[in-house]
């Protein structure tokens, strides 16, 4: 398990019962509200979280007291606070740790924002594979309601706020925040055209502000600790701290939070333990598949939103993979192409077939049937996607292609004048052969072959035909001596 | 506050347009004509095609946008053919050479612009659906019965009546095929019945003169609108 | 319980506005495993949303299914840990001895597949699911071995 450096966010998790609210008001949970109700108005409660610098950390960014002056500005009757929770990007897991972990922080945060704005009513949009968050959160707000934390006239105030949880079906383009009021309005997630935006015009036309799980999480610490506190953690123009769910090729994935500012060396080495096997890194990508990958000369760049966009990445919702020499950049790509064209919408037409044509392209590419020509077509293809893509899912699909071909141009370039992959990933430009001196002759290979190219008796050597060999590489996948060879 | 005027810059020109209206009806408005797919002038606009995309801003913060949503600000600068705009047109049309090669439209538009041919992988032969959605929006908001809509997500995106089969909404009238840029629905009308989206109508002769009026599924749809008898709609136009 | 009584409670649980359309699919699917055609028809026409939008929504998320799931529900996880760990090749010995691609089920009912995506086990990468139960640094050739439990007892 990596290690924790500065638990703000994720204070409660493993420390507090979720299922409790006694737990949670016993470490000073729903203190902040009471304040913020009692002592502040709802002016107040918003020039806190402005001075506070705190911004988005679903990946956009956007300072968080802004979003809210302008719907708290908004002509509207009923305006909506929502949390998106998610989490799309198929390698994070932070939102979710927040969600189950200590769904009251998330209660109250959303109260608070409510409060602010003026807002009667909420919604937390809880990721399709999140059963057990969807669960905790509706307990809480049972909790919460039951303790006259939410419901009618809060705390003998005039402020009335309720929050309905709604599980997703199974689409990551719901992670967008237009796409999300469409799917919780009875729609599909296709995003909507901007403007108007949704703190003018969000769910059913009335002012709504969206936000992601973590910045949820930090509101009751701001009102608690004070703007200024938190304004002191993090960089000038980054304050706070960022969660990041570390996973890949580390000795010790996990969940980690830094202040912002941190070098990412810090956060891969110290809290992440270093690689696994002592491999020489190689690249991280954050943000999944809509971020880029960092090469090693970046290594050593603070995490925080500008740097991380200077090196054409995206600090992102929080999902840091690791990868060492024994991943392929252009495999990589594939990945997150396939990714992103599996969820497109399908409504605007450079995201729809762009994705499935740099899918095609790469596929093809690590397949053995790339050409020169295929290299310059990705990226004027990217340009128009970035550009002229409807939403964030389009426009951002390019990244994990740019920043490869930008950093990795040498490995596409190997696949396509040599038909060869240096980490020996993409099976069809693999060899496999099998080494006479550990085989064991046990047939398993023999069996899984399906093209019927493995030959030989039992207890003896056996034999690849390379004319028959389709290389699937699940001979090798089923081999328990490592007796087959793979070279490229 | 009544009468809003705008005041903004089309391609270096100033101009003044009513507040809330679109980029490309104030364009059009002042000469000057950005090409579309997926808007039509009765339809809501839904921005799928991004043909339409327009260049905002000053340099070096510009972006692009569809012109048939984006309102007219107060002081915008837009560029309707810069570089950058032509070179999302392009792609924007090779993409579609590529999805709806038996299109027409398409190859015309592609060529107006330079464009052969597309240098990407090419699906079926004969497809000519660009997923404009004119069809299922018309049938939504004009004829008003929702026979149609679209289904699943970029794998397999396409237009459709429910579970592909016969539609008991669908009246028969034709209204997708007649908006369809790409003469894409099949219709076909024999022996006095139509068929369109794989179920037949009979169509309605009129009592008076004897030519085919609609079909009858149509007019039964409009004496529920109206709370005629249907037997007042067999009667064609001209026989009144 | 009939199928028309499984409906009826289901719907008892909303005020039948369009807003719930979603919802009220989602519990379908729990219940029946998988959105039959007459509960979406009745549906459409209690909440007042053309066929065709609910057509539409049930095609467009992957957590609906037009056909019934199997027994046992099969994940693969398909997150970038996993990936990097292999799950492509894991994903394909399990079509392979189950044979059916992910998103259908398997002639005798027995089995549905399904590619998801992290499931928040990096740790113990790839992973595999049945079901509730999770299973960590699967290899080809354990497959088998795992699957064995939940095939249909001849």
């Amino acid at each position: 398990m990596s290690k924790i450096e500065f638990p703000l966010v994720t204070r409660h998790l493993g420390a507090i019962d979720p299922e409790s609210l006694t737990a949670y008001a016993a470490v000073g949970g729903y203190d902040s509200l009471k304040r913020a109700l009692t002592e502040m108005t709802p002016e107040a409660v918003l020039e806190a979280v402005d001075q506070s610098g705190l911004r988005g950390r679903g990946g956009g960014g956007f300072p968080t007291g802004r979003k809210w002056r302008f719907c708290r500005e908004a002509p509207g009757e009923a305006k909506f606070v929502v949390c998106n929770g998610s989490e799309g990007d198929p390698g994070a897991f932070l939102d979710r740790a927040v969600m189950e972990g200590d769904p009251h922080a998330i209660v109250e945060g959303m109260a608070i924002g409510a409060y602010a704005i003026g807002a009667g009513r909420g919604f937390i949009y809880v990721g399709h594979e999140y059963p057990l968050a969807a669960a905790r959160l509706r307990q809480a707000i049972a909790q919460a309601k039951e303790q006259g934390f939410l419901g009618e006239k809060i705390l003998g105030t005039a402020f009335s706020f309720d929050i309905q949880v709604r599980r997703g079906a199974g689409a990551y383009v719901c992670g967008e925040e237009t796409a999300l009021l469409n799917f919780i309005q009875g729609n599909i997630g296709e995003p909507r055209n901007r403007p108007p935006y949704p703190p003018q015009q969000g769910l059913w036309g009335q002012p709504t502000i969206i936000n992601n799980v973590e910045t949820w999480a930090n509101v009751p610490v701001i009102i608690a600790r004070g703007a200024p506190w938190f304004a002191a953690i993090g960089t000038e123009h980054s304050k706070g701290t960022k969660v990041f769910s570390l996973a890949g090729t580390v000795k010790q994935p996990g969940l980690v939070e830094v202040p912002m500012g941190t070098p990412l060396r810090q956060i891969i080495y110290d809290l992440g333990g270093g690689l696994k096997k002592d491999r020489a890194f190689k690249a991280v990508i954050t943000s999944g598949p809509g971020g880029g990958v960092l090469p090693k000369q970046f290594l050593d760049i603070p995490v925080e939103f500008e740097s991380f966009q200077e090196a054409g990445g995206n600090l992102g919702s929080g999902s840091m993979v690791v990868m060492d020499e024994s991943c392929c950049m252009v495999d990589v790509a594939r990945y997150f192409l396939k990714f992103s064209f599996d969820e497109s919408c399908g409504k605007c037409t450079p995201c729809r077939e762009g994705t499935k044509q740099l899918l095609e392209i790469l596929t093809q590419i690590t397949q053995g049937h790339g050409a020169e020509e295929h290299l310059t077509l990705m990226e004027e293809l990217c340009a128009t996607m970035a550009s002229a893509s409807l939403c964030g899912l389009g426009q951002s699909a390019v990244n994990p292609v740019l920043t490869t071909l930008k950093y990795f141009r040498e490995e596409y370039e190997a696949h396509v004048r040599e038909k060869r992959c240096p980490a020996r990933v993409c099976r069809p430009l693999l060899k496999y052969t099998i080494d006479p001196e550990t085989c064991t002759g046990c047939l398993v290979c023999l069996r899984e072959c399906q093209v019927g190219a493995i030959t030989g008796e039992f207890e003896e050597p056996q034999e690849i035909d390379q004319e028959l060999c389709v290389k699937c590489g699940m001979c090798h996948a089923v081999c328990k001596f490592d007796a087959v060879k793979v070279e490229s | 506050m009544k009468n809003d005027s705008v005041s903004l810059t089309i391609n270096g020109k100033l101009v003044q347009a009513p507040a809330g209206q679109t980029l490309l009806l104030a364009a059009k408005e002042n000469g000057i004509d950005i090409p579309t797919l997926c808007h039509h002038p009765e339809l809501k606009p839904e921005g799928r095609c991004r043909l339409c995309v327009v260049e905002i801003g000053t340099a070096p913060r510009t972006r692009l946008v569809n012109s048939c949503t984006y309102p007219v600000e107060p002081g915008l600068a837009v560029e309707t053919a810069s570089a950058k705009v032509l070179a999302a047109r392009r792609m924007v049309l090779e993409l579609l050479l590529a999805q709806a090669p038996a299109a027409e439209l398409i190859r015309q538009m592609a060529a107006e612009m330079g464009i052969r041919e597309t240098r990407f992988q090419v699906g079926l032969p004969n497809q000519r659906c660009i997923l404009c959605a004119q069809c299922v929006r018309t049938c939504r908001e004009v004829v008003g019965v929702s026979a149609l809509s679209l289904a699943f997500r970029t794998p397999g995106k396409l237009v459709t009546t429910p579970f592909m089969e016969e539609s008991a909404a669908c009246i028969g009238c034709g209204s997708c095929v007649f908006i369809c840029p790409t003469n894409t629905i099949e219709y076909t009308e024999k022996d006095g019945v139509r068929t369109v989206w794989g179920r037949e109508f009979e169509l309605q002769p009129c009592r008076v003169c004897g030519n085919y009026i609609a079909p009858k599924a149509q007019l039964e749809h409009w004496a529920r609108l109206t709370g005629d008898p249907v037997e007042s709609f067999f009667v064609c136009r001209d026989c009144r | 319980m009939t199928s028309q009584e499984i409906l009826e409670a289901i719907m008892s649980r909303y005020a039948g506005v369009a807003a719930d359309l979603i919802p009220v699919l989602q519990d379908i699917q729990e219940e029946f495993n998988y959105l039959p055609q007459d509960e979406l028809k009745i549906v459409a026409g209690w909440l007042q949303v053309p066929l065709s939008q609910v057509y539409n929504v049930a095609t467009f998320y992957k957590g609906f299914s037009l056909e019934p799931r199997g027994v046992h529900h099969v994940q693969v996880c398909q997150g970038t840990t996993c990936h990097l760990h292999g799950s492509s090749r894991l994903q394909e010995g399990v079509i392979r001895r189950l044979g059916i691609e992910p998103g259908e089920t398997t002639g005798d009912g027995q089995f549905s597949l399904e590619r998801v995506k992290c499931v928040g086990k990096c740790g113990a990468a790839p992973v595999l699911a049945v079901d509730q139960d999770y299973f960590g640094e699967v290899g080809v050739d354990t497959l088998t071995k795992i699957l064995k439990p939940y095939r249909k007892p001849k």
